[in-house]
């Protein structure tokens, strides 16, 4: 597309410089507008009733009907998905760092026979999504007396997430000086003292940024929650979402209005943790 | 994958493995013959790696091991998933009529479209938007933030707000269509088997592109200024710059992205699920999708786990071997991790 440098205000500039100027604006303008376009389609949509939004599927309403909003806002189908999508995500995470940190201490900071071996295996684990072994996990957990029971859903999401989680760990914990430790030592620090007195203070952010990847895949995850969840009282956001555009495929609007709500706590969310999501991503990418 | 080896650079001093730095030295402190202080050492390490070590290897063993191993034992079973362990011995007749599938041979070309199509143009256009972001132009942190929201929405919603975005009578295609008087274009997008897959790819388009620019924004900071600017004052610019200096430095990145986007493409399987469940007439079906299909409703659990098997192969053959041929000149590549310990 362009190849000019980040010094586009140089003294040197070109006469077409103005122009191409325009025309990387517009072609910027023109891609937002295709991601933007649909959301906005969405927000409007849930504030008309069907009618309206086919004999006007863009544009605003008239008059605004609010009733497929607040309908949501009063039913229970709305916010019990929100509560256990919390409940879910928050015991994930909470789960898989813990978990991750004593592991990527261990990987990070210690020679061991087989220590390259395990790692390996872990990180081949990258490769697995849920869907190679959605059908032997439904088995193993229907064996377990998992299915209909949130941890059906927890522990699995927490062992799916230990790679990435344990290769950024690892990664963060090498980067911390061994003179930190040599003087944690001298002051008579052990192993498990230096571990939790120093080393999982120094990485905060770390532990902050694979937090935010742990929650944001839990909160998106969807295969695991629609086979182990049949129970309605137990969905999450995602199986709710699908499984009230199913019951309303008719009602558009009301559809539109609850993926909208749907949407703001993911949004509001990305809003607060922005740094550590895109940080998180882009380590997790380059390093694992 | 190499074989394990003793000591990384990174880990501590040769000199005390087995065991860690901070607990053979805290030892050193107590009293005791040289033998019998390295024994206690040696076995105190021994302990603490396994006490951190256990949680995290019974978690995945039980969890993401055991079920890829129980799917590849299925697999070789003609299985109705109920009762037991399967009994009805198959062999590998369940992958011979895999490659008799037309459905599942459909699935390797589709995905193989996705692939090129992704490739093709979702990430040019990327690197192309992250290109122009990282000048300073107005409203750039607005940009930013706009073309990346769609990655944080989970594929769900994604997928249910455009089915109604394709909905031939309220959807905002076909009106936006007609009102540019393009009406002849208008169309059953997620109804019609030779446009499906092309609805879904503009789908995972809007999802993902915004991820892929990150990973190039992030990308591009981290050239050193330097280098551009000396590419400027020897006279390369514009294309030439791009061509022969920001293109090899963004190597390590774009071969990153590739990788994903390729996993990504070989694993579909939420954004198809809401979005159309495979059809119509299997126009969109992806491996994922069939294998669901198998295994939940249908209950050919063994031969739905025949169809992981092979995700499964497929996935890290391409990784293993992009790995090899691709990122080995990449100091710091994807799965770097297996890399590490050569």
């Amino acid at each position: 597309m362009t190849g000019r440098s980040a010094r586009a205000k140089a003294p040197g500039r070109r006469p077409g410089a103005r122009f191409r100027g325009l025309i990387l604006h517009a072609i910027v303008i023109v891609l937002g507008a295709f991601i933007v376009v649909p959301i906005v389609y969405g927000v409007l949509g849930g504030f008309k009733d069907n009618a309206q939004l086919t004999a006007n599927p863009f544009g605003l309403p008239s008059p605004w009907v609010f009733s497929n909003y607040t309908d949501l806002f009063v039913s229970s189908s709305f916010w019990r998905p929100l509560g256990n999508s919390v409940l879910i995500g928050v015991s994930t995470t909470l789960l898989v760092v813990s978990v991750s940190a004593l592991a990527a201490f261990v990987f990070a900071r210690f020679a061991f026979r087989g220590r390259e071996l395990i790692f390996t295996l872990f990180s081949v684990g990258l490769m697995f999504p849920f869907a190679v072994a959605i059908l032997p996990l439904f088995i193993l957990l229907r064996t377990f007396g998992l299915l209909d029971n949130p941890l059906g859903v927890i522990l699995p999401q927490a062992a799916f997430g230990l790679p990435v989680t344990i290769i950024v760990l690892r990664t963060f914990f090498r980067s911390i000086p061994r003179e930190v430790e040599e003087a944690a030592t001298l002051d008579g620090c052990t192993a498990y003292g230096f571990f939790w007195r120093i080393l999982l203070p120094m990485a905060r952010p770390a532990l902050a940024t694979v937090s935010v990847l742990a929650i944001v895949a839990s909160w998106n995850n969807f295969m695991l929650p629609l086979v182990v969840f049949n129970d309605p009282d137990l969905w999450t956001i995602p199986v709710g979402v699908q499984q009230f555009q199913g019951q309303y495929s008719d009602d558009t609007a009301r559809v539109l209005a609850y993926v909208v709500l749907a949407m703001l706590p993911a949004l509001g969310f990305y809003s607060i943790a922005e740094r550590h999501l895109i940080g998180g991503l882009a380590a997790g990418a380059t390093k694992g | 994958m190499s074989a394990p080896k003793g000591v990384s650079e990174l880990s501590p001093p040769a000199g005390e493995r087995p065991g860690d730095a901070a607990a053979s030295r805290a030892a050193t402190k107590e009293a005791g013959t040289p033998d019998r202080r390295r024994r206690r050492e040696r076995r105190r390490g021994w302990v603490t790696i396994t006490l951190f070590l256990l949680p995290a290897l019974v978690l995945f063993c039980l969890l993401v091991l055991a079920p890829i191993v129980i799917a590849a034992y299925t697999s070789l079973f003609k299985w109705n998933g109920l009762g037991g362990l399967p009994t009805d011995f198959v062999g590998l007749d369940n992958f011979v009529r895999l490659f008799e599938d037309k459905v599942f041979l459909g699935d390797l070309q589709r995905g193989l479209i996705l692939i090129v199509l992704s490739l093709v143009i979702q990430l040019p256009l990327a690197l192309a938007i992250a290109l122009l972001l990282n000048q300073r132009m107005r409203g750039r942190a607005l940009y930013r933030v706009v073309f990346f929201a769609p990655y944080v929405l989970s594929e769900v919603i994604t997928a249910v707000l455009f089915t109604m975005v394709f909905s031939p009578t309220r959807g905002l295609a076909n009106h936006i269509l007609s009102l540019v008087g393009l009406d002849n274009l208008a169309a059953t997008w997620l109804a019609d088997p030779s446009l499906v897959l092309y609805s879904l790819f503009l789908v995972m388009t809007w999802k993902y592109f915004g991820f892929h620019m990150i990973l190039y924004l992030a990308g591009r900071q981290g050239i050193p200024k330097e280098l551009t600017e000396a590419a400027e004052i020897d006279g390369a610019s514009g294309w030439k710059a791009f061509w022969y200096v920001t293109l090899p430095l963004l190597g390590p990145t774009i071969r990153i992205s590739v990788f994903l986007a390729v996993i990504g493409a070989i694993q579909l399987f939420d954004l198809v699920w809401v979005l159309t469940e495979g059809g119509p007439i299997h126009g969109s079906e992806t491996m994922a999708v069939t294998m669901f299909q198998q295994g939940f409703k249908r209950y050919q659990v063994g031969y739905a786990n025949a169809i992981s098997v092979v995700m499964v192969l497929i996935s890290l053959v391409f990784a293993l071997g992009y790995q090899r041929y691709v990122l080995r000149r990449d100091t710091e590549g994807a799965i770097t991790v297996m890399r590490d310990q050569r």
